[in-house]
Order: C-alpha cells, then sequence, then structure tokens
C-alpha cells in the first residue's frame, strides 16, 4: 500500500516539475505552430478568421514571382555566409589557439566581441562606415570599383554586403566552437608527428582537419539554419530592396502578414520556410556524416 | 629551427593584423561617437581619435527615451532568464531522474522544438497575443520567448552524469526530490547554470523580430528595437547615432569583457562542444 502511494506520489511530482514548461509550450509554441497550419489553408486577414480556401494559398505561392525570388535570394546568401564563414572562424581559430597567456585572451575579444552586439548596432555602424559620401570604407571601394557604390542601395552589391557584416557579426561564435575543437585534440598527436618530421601542413592535413572534422560539420549545418533565418540585417539595411534584389522568405513573411494584412497567405510562406530549414538542415547533417565517416 | 621561430613571429603579426581589421569598426564607432557632428563629416578628419566630444552621448541619454529602452531590456531578459532556467531545471531533474508514463513523449516534443524555428511562428504568435492583450506590454515581449529547449537537453545531460551514489544517499536521509533537485543536482552544477543564464541573457538581450513586432510605442520598446527609432528621427547625424549604439551596446559588451573566460565557456557548452 505504501508503496504504490509512494510510486503515484512519484509520478505526480514528476508532473508538477513538468507542468509550467509545458503549460507554456502549449501556449507560445505548439498551439501557434497548429494555428499556423490551420492559418495557411483560410483566406484570413492578420487579425480575424477567414474562410477555407483549401491549398489555394500553395497554389498561389508557387505561381508568385516574389516567393521565387527570396528564395532564390536565400540560396545565394547561404552561398555567400555558409562555407566563408566556417573557413573564416577557422583560420582565425587556428591563429588565436597558437597565442598564449593574455595575447590570446586579447586576440580572442577583438573577434568575439561582435557577437555580443545587439543586431541594430551592428548594422549602424556598417551603414556609417558604409555611407555612400562619408563612410570611411568607401575610399577602399573605390580602389576596387573605381568609384564609390552606395553598397545598401545598389543590387549588386547589397546582398555582399549583408553577407560581409553578417559573418563579422555571428563569426566569433563559430571561432569558439572552433577553438573548443581544437583544444579537444590530444597535444601527443602533434608531438608524435613532429619527432616524425611531419610539416605544419602535413600536422594539419592528417591531424587537425579530420579529428575537427565533427566540430566542422556542426559549425555548418548551426550556420545554414541560421543564416536561412535571415531577416534583421535585411530589414535594417536595405528593407529588401533594391529592386527586392535582398527580398527573403522571412521578410516575404513580415510583409505580407504585417504590412498586407494577409495572416493566411503570410503563413503559407512562413511554413514553406519551416519546410525548407527541416530538409536541408537534415539532409545536410546526413551529408557531412556521411563524409566524415568514410 | 630559426625558420619555425620566424615562422612563429610571422604568424603571430599576422593575427594581430586580422584582429586589427575585425575590431575596426568598434574603433570607428568610438572615433565618430566623440567626435563633433561637423569633424565627422569634413574631409581633414583623420581616423585617428583627435577629439573628446562629449554631446552625442549627452544628447543620446537626454534626447532619446534611452534609459527607458534600457529599463525595458533588462526587465524583460532578467525575468526570461530566471523563468527559462527554473521551468528547464525542473523539466530536466524529471525526465532524468524520475519514471513516469510519458517521459519520452515530453523529451520527444523537447528535441523537436529543438528543430522548429521560432520565427516561422511570429505570425500565429502574433495573434495570439493580440488576442491576450499583450501588444506593448512585457507579457507580449516576454512570453515566446520563453521556449528555450537548449537549456532543458543542457541540464539533463548535466543530471544524468551525477553519479547514482549520491541520490542513493540522500534518498536514504529521507530527502525527498525538491531536496535532490535543489540540495544537489543544481548546487552541483552551478557552473552550468551560471553559463545558460548567461546565453539565455544575450539572446534575449538581443533579441530583434519578435520585440520588434510586438511593440509598436517607443515607452515599451527594448533596446535593439528602441533605437531604430533614433535612426529615424536624427537624420544624417552620425556622432550622435553612434553615442547610442555605444551606449545601447555597452551593458553587455561590458560584462562581456569583464566575465570573458565565462561567456566564452558559456557559449561552448551550450554548442554541446564542451562539458
Amino acid at each position: 500500500m505504501a508503496i504504490i502511494q509512494n510510486r503515484r506520489r512519484h509520478v505526480l511530482t514528476a508532473y508538477a516539475l513538468l507542468l509550467p514548461f509545458l503549460l507554456i509550450f502549449s501556449l507560445v509554441f505548439l498551439y501557434p505552430a497548429l494555428r499556423i497550419a490551420q492559418l495557411s489553408v483560410t483566406d484570413a486577414s492578420l487579425i480575424g478568421e477567414g474562410n477555407f480556401v483549401g491549398l489555394e494559398n500553395y497554389r498561389r505561392l508557387l505561381a508568385d514571382r516574389l516567393f521565387w525570388t527570396s528564395l532564390k535570394n536565400n540560396g545565394y546568401f547561404l552561398v555567400l555566409t555558409v562555407v566563408p564563414t566556417t573557413a573564416i572562424a577557422l583560420a582565425i581559430a587556428l591563429m588565436v589557439n597558437r597565442l598564449k597567456g593574455r595575447l590570446q585572451a586579447l586576440v580572442l575579444m577583438m573577434f568575439f566581441l561582435p557577437y555580443v552586439l545587439p543586431v541594430s548596432v551592428v548594422t549602424e555602424i556598417w551603414a556609417w562606415m558604409l555611407d555612400f559620401q562619408f563612410g570611411v570604407l568607401q575610399p577602399l571601394i573605390s580602389l576596387v570599383n573605381g568609384r564609390p557604390v552606395p553598397v545598401f542601395r545598389n543590387p549588386n552589391w547589397v546582398m555582399p554586403g549583408i553577407a560581409v557584416v553578417t559573418i563579422w557579426w555571428t563569426n566569433g561564435f563559430n571561432v569558439l566552437l572552433f577553438l573548443a575543437g581544437l583544444r579537444n585534440i590530444p597535444r601527443e598527436l602533434y608531438e608524435a608527428s613532429a619527432l616524425d618530421g611531419a610539416t605544419r601542413a602535413q600536422q594539419f592535413r592528417r591531424v587537425t582537419w579530420p579529428l575537427l572534422w565533427p566540430v566542422t560539420a556542426l559549425v555548418l549545418t548551426l550556420q545554414l539554419i541560421l543564416q536561412l533565418k535571415l531577416f534583421d540585417q535585411v530589414y535594417l539595411l536595405s528593407e529588401g530592396g533594391p529592386f527586392n534584389s535582398s527580398y527573403v522568405l522571412l521578410m516575404m513573411v513580415y510583409r505580407t502578414a504585417f504590412q498586407l494584412n494577409q495572416g493566411g497567405y503570410a503563413s503559407a510562406v512562413a511554413l514553406v520556410l519551416f519546410a525548407v530549414i527541416v530538409v536541408l538542415s537534415v539532409l545536410q547533417y546526413q551529408l557531412l556524416r556521411i563524409r566524415g565517416r568514410s | 629551427m630559426r625558420a619555425r621561430t620566424l615562422a612563429n613571429t610571422l604568424l603571430t603579426t599576422l593575427a594581430l593584423i586580422a584582429a586589427g581589421v575585425w575590431f575596426f569598426p568598434i574603433y570607428w564607432a568610438f572615433v565618430t561617437a566623440f567626435r563633433s557632428e561637423d569633424r565627422v563629416v569634413s574631409a581633414e578628419s583623420g581616423i585617428i581619435p583627435d577629439e573628446l566630444n562629449l554631446s552625442g552621448f549627452a544628447n543620446a541619454i537626454f534626447n532619446t527615451r534611452l534609459l527607458t529602452w534600457y529599463v525595458n531590456s533588462i526587465g524583460t531578459a532578467v525575468i526570461i532568464t530566471l523563468v527559462v532556467l527554473a521551468t528547464g531545471a525542473m523539466c530536466a531533474y524529471a525526465l532524468s531522474q524520475m519514471r513516469f508514463p510519458g517521459r519520452r513523449l515530453v523529451y520527444g516534443i523537447v528535441l523537436a522544438s529543438f528543430m522548429v524555428p521560432a520565427q516561422a511562428l511570429v505570425v500565429s504568435q502574433f495573434i495570439l497575443m493580440d488576442r491576450l492583450g499583450f501588444i506593448n506590454t512585457w507579457a507580449g515581449i516576454i512570453l515566446p520567448q520563453l521556449i528555450v529547449p537548449i537549456v532543458i537537453i543542457v541540464y539533463k545531460q548535466f543530471f544524468d552524469a551525477v553519479p547514482k551514489e549520491m541520490r542513493e544517499a540522500v534518498v536514504l536521509d529521507g530527502g525527498g526530490d525538491a531536496t535532490l533537485l535543489f540540495r544537489v543536482y543544481l548546487p552541483l552544477n552551478w557552473g552550468i547554470t551560471t553559463a545558460l543564464a548567461i546565453i539565455t541573457f544575450i539572446t534575449a538581450w538581443n533579441a530583434f523580430l519578435w520585440p520588434f513586432l510586438v511593440t509598436t510605442t517607443e515607452d515599451v520598446m527594448t533596446i535593439p528595437v528602441g533605437i531604430t527609432q533614433v535612426n529615424d528621427a536624427f537624420g544624417v547625424a552620425y556622432a550622435r547615432l553612434m553615442a547610442v549604439a555605444l551606449l545601447a551596446a555597452a551593458p553587455v559588451a561590458v560584462a562581456y569583457l569583464v566575465f570573458q573566460r565565462r561567456v566564452t565557456e558559456a557559449v561552448m557548452i551550450s554548442a554541446g562542444v564542451k562539458g
């Protein structure tokens, strides 16, 4: 009897411990997730109910030029950021890892500090540095391009510009992951290979790179997901322009829902974005795992 | 051997130059913020700091709602951090140390929600907050930010690793689950709690999209959203803008500089590459 009662109390205690999380989860996560699926098959405005329209929103989406432009820009941004930021972070981590003591702390701080800045601070600093008339970086751009460029108002420069800002802002996180990975590689492996006469390049190819691969795969996957969710920097720097050349899916969700007041259609776009993120990240993770094993 | 020393010096120099380049935007924000508006746009001003003009900062403090935004940001971020850690630790303890029907299901939910991008839910979350009357309130800013599955996942990992003998000793002494959680599991993992608190706080402090959607009046805006209003109000006044930006970034940036090692360790733990 006492055991049964104890058992029941144990289970009740467990549920009591889970309850706060589950309540909040149901309210702000589960319910909105179900609701967005339901909204995506209606013609609802942002506030208020709509009529069931079946798959009409998805049909409309497939015919929407802006949707394909957004998808293409999301893809272009991935190309501009995911692999470059991973490569840059690895290079920086290798440099920082060699340094010692105070010098290492100082250099690491200089690379990591941007990561703790709010996004709007980051975009304001870069908008100022790239100001068409007075920007401190315009002389450099003139050197390459022959004349100054209004970076965030030029269709060819806007996405690379946003990519540079994004890499500068978020790269510190990747550097830390690589540093942790490098510190987990046993020193003996380097000492042994040095005794065998291995050069630095050989050590990197035979020891560092293969042992670091799990971290590299992690960074690539995290970056893929993060950069697909691009919105803040675009909204703050170019608002999707000029001529939609920096329009991305989340921007489309925002504008459709909150400016065009089409909650149903915006929900369909959001669900597609969600599907793209899940499919791509699962796919990439599997691919990277296979590569890591062979 | 000489070649190796030379290479080392070269690599160190390279690292310093790269760090300098990376740091330049922040340096430039400082230089600009301490100049007068005229000097900022004059052709003769170089990239060396040459003025200690505080009018940009005075303007930021007295002519904007910066102080209100500080209060909103700190208030919401602190509440988010406390609630996320408390609910997360309780949930993780139950999942890690207790046996009950539905355990796998709940952990499945936690792992699945880790995969869902919260940004995809903003439309229906906004509709919900509107129904509840939470637009332009702290509750509206806070609620959707309370789901941070990584906190539960990390806590559970560390609770799993606590030796069973400790648990048995406490149970023999008549301690219940409350004693176990608050006197054993949490204190043993104090470093993890600090790490998760740091990460949750920084994320909440820097959150943009959601607070931007749910606030429309300046008196409830958080720092990252509020300072975009200043931009619209000032037009081209870069010294003032940079002063506002630096003040907006200051609390977390200074906290990072003071607790550098803790913050870097926290990032590593939350990404699962260290523990």
